[in-house]
């Protein structure tokens, strides 16, 4: 493996990005970020910008509005970049398929290397995600 | 062989290699110590040497509409200031008889560099928040400089020379400058100035992570975040290092490895405190800070210059 990708699954810096979720989600990353998980012993942050960003993490439904934006939101991040699904909403648009404002889910959008389910899924289960992520960048 | 010599101190003792080392250092203790007072358990040494690692890796954005050629240099001018600095003031600790007339104010110029240099990359990305965070930096060293520059004054004042190395010999002889009262004011003012030259929290209203989302960094990328990073790191090593030099009597390498490791832990304490303010003030306003500095801190300074000038 480079040293370039090694270095990243030994930093990933996570941005997260909200398409039209309950923020239930958003509430379960958040949780990450405290003692009880930490998860910069990793090494990871939650950055502000897009464009310190190496993992994108896409909660909710993918509304009419969000939708181009999300797109716009990936080709800003500087690549490699990783896409990281979470919630049931994210997955398979959970309870909204079929909705009017609800086209198609993310990874119709964008291409998605880890879909966490759960509705929300726990943080545990999130870092569990990330794990095997990390574990799919360095080729096991 | 001289320039050889020379090319030495630059890149790599005591400038640029061994600079970044301790500022990777420095910054990982910034970051354990941070979570150590938040109840968690904190990132793993090499965390910052990772970073840096990765961003070299990533790709390199430049913004559409941007000063493309300003947008890249900034980063290297911030860095090279910081080599320049810190190679200054190691020389001096070192051999305190080899520096030159005037190396204080050559430093309290160079240390200013880093920040123009955020400031030009702030305003060259053409992103309104980078524009917005520029122009707090911009207000922001209007209103520290006055005050660190009046207690930078104080050993000299002290001392009777402008010549770093016979600062250093003087406290060497006579007892360190924050050993007197004059001393202790102006050290007080200087660490609250560093504070706001190394961008951190209680003054880091041009970044704000939570309010206008890494500010003048917005924009960056890749390598020349890196630098950028790198460029904080090392500051956070060669800004309390100064203040230590110029106020704590510095690193004494003539008298024993006992006196080395005094001087180290002149050089930790400093940042502790550092890193116990930051994590313990919230982030004030801009006109709050331009008042704070303006008024309080320039107050103080000039009250401990005049007490220097009585000997006290």
């Amino acid at each position: 493996m480079s040293l370039k990708l090694k270095a990243l699954t030994k930093s990933p810096w996570v941005f997260h990005i909200c398409t039209g979720s309950c923020n239930n989600c958003d509430i379960e990353i958040l949780d990450l970020l405290t003692p009880r998980f930490d998860i910069e012993r990793f090494g990871m942050i939650k950055v502000g910008s897009i464009r310190h960003a190496d993992v994108l993490l896409v909660t909710g439904a993918v509304s009419r509005k969000a939708g181009p934006r999300l797109k716009r939101l990936y080709e800003q991040a500087p690549k490699p970049c990783l896409v990281v699904a979470i919630g049931s909403c994210a997955l398979g648009q959970g309870i909204f398929k079929g909705s009017y404002n609800m086209p198609e889910p993310v990874d119709k959008y964008i291409p998605v290397d880890a879909y966490i389910p759960g509705c929300p899924p726990k943080p545990e289960a999130m870092i569990m995600g990330v794990v095997k992520l990390i574990e799919k960048l360095r080729g096991k | 062989m001289e320039l050889l010599k020379s090319i030495g101190y630059f890149i790599i003792f005591p400038g640029f290699l061994f600079t970044a080392v301790v500022g990777l250092l420095a910054s990982w203790i910034d970051r354990k110590v941070t979570a150590l007072v938040q109840w968690r358990k904190g990132p793993p040494i090499l965390q910052s040497l990772y970073d840096i690692v990765k961003l070299m890796g990533k790709e390199t954005i430049v913004p559409q509409g941007s000063s493309r050629l300003t947008f890249l240099l900034s980063p290297l001018f911030g860095l090279s200031a910081v080599i320049l600095v810190s190679t200054l003031l190691w020389r001096t600790i070192i051999s305190p008889s080899t520096t030159f007339l005037g190396d204080l104010i050559v430093v309290l110029y160079l240390l200013t560099i880093p920040s123009l240099a955020v400031i030009m990359g702030g305003f060259a990305s053409r992103n309104p928040l980078a524009s917005l965070g520029a122009s707090r930096e911009m207000k922001l060293i209007l209103a520290y400089e006055l005050p660190f520059i009046l207690v930078a004054l104080i050993p000299v004042i002290k001392a009777g020379t402008i010549r770093m190395g016979e600062i250093l010999s003087y406290q060497l002889d006579n007892g360190i400058v924050i050993g007197s009262l004059s001393g202790i004011i102006g050290f007080l003012v200087a660490i609250l100035c560093m504070q706001a030259k190394l961008a951190l929290v209680p003054f880091d209203m041009a970044e704000a992570e939570t309010e206008i989302m890494g500010g003048t960094y917005i924009e960056y990328s890749g390598a020349p975040l890196a630098i950028y990073k790198l460029t904080r790191a090392m500051m956070l090593f060669v800004v309390p290092m100064f203040l230590v030099c110029i106020y704590c009597g510095g690193i004494d390498f003539g008298h024993g490895w006992l006196h080395i490791l005094l001087g180290v832990l002149k050089y930790v304490g400093l940042l502790v405190v550092i890193i116990l303010i930051r994590n313990t003030a919230p982030r004030v306003r801009i006109d709050q800070a331009m008042k704070f500095f303006w008024g309080k801190m320039t107050g103080l300074a000039i009250v401990g210059i005049v007490l220097a000038f009585l000997g006290v």
